[in-house]
């Protein structure tokens, strides 16, 4: 059963009554005419809502609990999967994961954040919030990677890098613009998926890439809309302005030369059908991997620099 | 303006005061009032209690390049308020805001000169503009200030002061990170030095790129250097913070920085960090 968004009400309501239908069904009484015309309605109604969610809406969906995450896109992307761990500093950061992983075949490091999706899952995952040793974990797999000529794919969703006195400690800023430097030294193809939230320095983090998608739904912003309210509205009521203001949407940032492909998904967004959210991209990433095939060490880190050098020209 | 002040100075006969407002500073730590002259002859460093005031990039030339020796560089031309953003005031109007009090075109500026007969391509960043935030002016002019360190044969060396990316440009701002790392790396590629000297206050994006990149990094005491915010710390973990968190000596305690040095001791300090850096290679 699908957790329905505030804005989704309408449909939830149309589902519900479906629902009853179906249930009265069992004593006897056909229903299927009445079933038929109300899904109907409900689907139009689904595919109206999602073809012009606001940029607060898309916030919504691109953190709604039951949208597939990291985990559940290792584990319908890949042939095989072989996580590594630790940073050989300090811990094992299990906000950021990563591991080799075949994709049809072809070998790819992935790395991207988990947010975990249950209390116990969250916790041990801290929401997605990646530590100094979490990226440290991603530079060193990034320079595995390099060593080894295997392609970088990362997963991104996260809120943004963690905000504690640990984290602070042992050089959160640092790490970040470490992991952001070791992107953009990258020898070998590097993309950078937006599959959720796409959040502030946490995020270029692990998306400073030759190409950057985003799922339909997701968003990517220098700060989270609510944050941004309580900063220049003083109130974190405004985050719907706020998201309307920032441009964190696919299309806007497509716009923006920021984001290079749009990754469609299934109607209604990905949580309501996981598998093929999986599917779309990983034709995605495929076709990118396919453009990106045969380019020298050179050209690559060329391109990546390249782009955002230009990104905000006039 | 009081209502005294306001009918003092509607009435012609009396004679306006003479003294000029800025004669004292009162010094924001200890609460000293400082003659401005013994402040300023003093760096803009409390002569009673070592407070490091902030100072906007005309003031930090001055201090750091050697006199008579120096230029500013052009400011590269961007796109005003790329998003036309509005939150409670309109962003092109907070800009020519920040332009007319500060007199700069945005929050970072070069100059090209020498450090005690050193080239050096130096960029200060100002917190007076805007809180010093970083967006496509930043970006630009801190690449400018990278090119024309390589053009130069100079190291770049940049002092920080940033409340972190500028909101007002959104992603565009974000992308600033990846852009200075760029322009980083391409004066690695030249051979030359990348030296960040960071002050009061230095927090988000701007730390979480250039300013931890440096070949060396300095700070002055006591600056403020951070990734995330303090109140935004205390709300995640809902406790009171260590005293001295995110302060220079913290980040040197906890192996983020080589020096603290005090501002009277940076001319002197870069000088030799570019004598050692920059001297003709031997055995290249």
């Amino acid at each position: 059963m699908t957790s329905f968004l505030d804005f989704e009400k309408p449909i939830a309501e149309l589902e519900a009554r479906i629902a009853d239908l179906r249930e009265t069904a069992e004593t006897g009484i056909d229903i299927d005419a009445d079933v038929a015309r109300l899904q109907v309605k409900s689907d139009k109604l689904l595919r109206e809502t999602y073809a012009r969610l606001t940029p607060w809406q898309k916030t919504q969906v691109a953190r709604h609990p039951e949208r597939p995450h990291f985990k559940h896109y290792v584990a319908g992307l890949f042939d095989t999967f072989m996580p590594l761990a630790g940073d050989r500093a300090f811990a094992d950061d299990q906000a950021i994961m990563g591991g080799l992983a075949r994709l049809k075949g072809r070998r790819v490091m992935v790395i991207g954040h988990e947010k975990g999706d249950d209390t116990t899952s969250r916790l041990k995952h801290n929401f997605g919030m990646g530590k100094p040793e979490g990226y440290r974990k991603a530079i060193r797999l990034m320079q595995l990677a390099d060593r080894f000529g295997i392609p970088v794919v990362t997963l991104v969703d996260t809120s943004g890098a963690f905000p504690g006195v640990q984290a602070e400690e042992r050089g959160q800023a640092e790490a970040i613009a470490r992991s952001t430097q070791q992107c953009l030294e990258l020898g070998v193809p590097m993309i950078a998926a937006v599959v959720g939230e796409g959040g502030s320095g946490g995020a270029v983090a692990l998306a400073a890439a030759n190409r950057v998608l985003m799922f339909e739904h997701a968003v990517y912003a220098v700060i989270s809309p609510e944050g941004c309210a309580s900063i220049l509205w003083r109130t974190a009521d405004k985050a719907a302005d706020a998201a309307e203001a920032m441009r964190i949407t696919a299309t806007d940032l497509q716009r923006l030369g920021v984001c290079d492909r749009i990754v469609p998904e299934p109607m209604g967004g990905a949580h309501r059908d996981p598998a093929a959210a999986i599917v779309s991209l990983g034709d995605a990433l495929n076709a990118e991997l396919d453009g990106l095939a045969g380019l020298s060490a050179d050209e690559l880190r060329r391109q990546r620099r390249q782009k955002y050098l230009s990104i905000g020209g006039i | 303006m009081s209502w005294l002040t306001r009918v003092r100075n509607a009435i012609p006969f009396i004679a306006k005061r003479e003294t000029p407002d800025n004669l004292w500073h009162k010094c924001k730590s200890c609460g000293q009032m400082i003659f401005m002259k013994e402040f300023e002859d003093n760096l803009s460093v409390c002569p009673k209690c070592d407070h490091h005031e902030r100072i906007g990039p005309n003031a930090r030339f001055n201090q750091i390049l050697d006199e008579g020796s120096w230029r500013t560089l052009a400011i590269p031309r961007v796109a005003d308020d790329p998003l036309k953003f509005r939150d409670s005031k309109r962003y092109v109007d907070r800009i020519k805001a920040a332009r007319a009090t500060t007199g700069e075109t945005d929050a970072l500026m070069n100059a090209s000169g020498t450090i005690q007969g050193h080239r050096a391509v130096v960029g200060v960043q100002d917190f007076a503009f805007m809180g010093g935030s970083m967006g496509l002016g930043v970006g630009a002019a801190f690449l400018e200030g990278v090119r024309t360190a390589i053009a130069e044969r100079a190291p770049y060396i940049i002092f920080t002061a940033a409340g972190g990316a500028r909101m007002q440009e959104g992603i565009l701002s974000l992308m600033q990170m990846p852009k200075t790392t760029v322009a980083i790396a391409e004066l690695h590629d030249a051979g030359l030095p990348y030296i960040v000297v960071m002050t009061d206050p230095t927090t988000g994006g701007v730390t979480a790129s250039y300013a931890m990149l440096g070949d060396v990094q300095l700070a002055e005491p006591n600056a403020l250097i951070g990734f995330a915010g303090q109140r935004v710390i205390e709300s995640t973990i809902r406790e009171k913070l260590p005293e001295g968190f995110q302060r220079a000596e913290y980040l040197l305690d906890h192996g983020m920085l080589d020096m603290v040095t005090h501002r009277k001791a940076l001319p002197e300090t870069l000088g030799t960090l570019i004598g050692y850096l920059c001297e003709a290679r031997v055995n290249a």
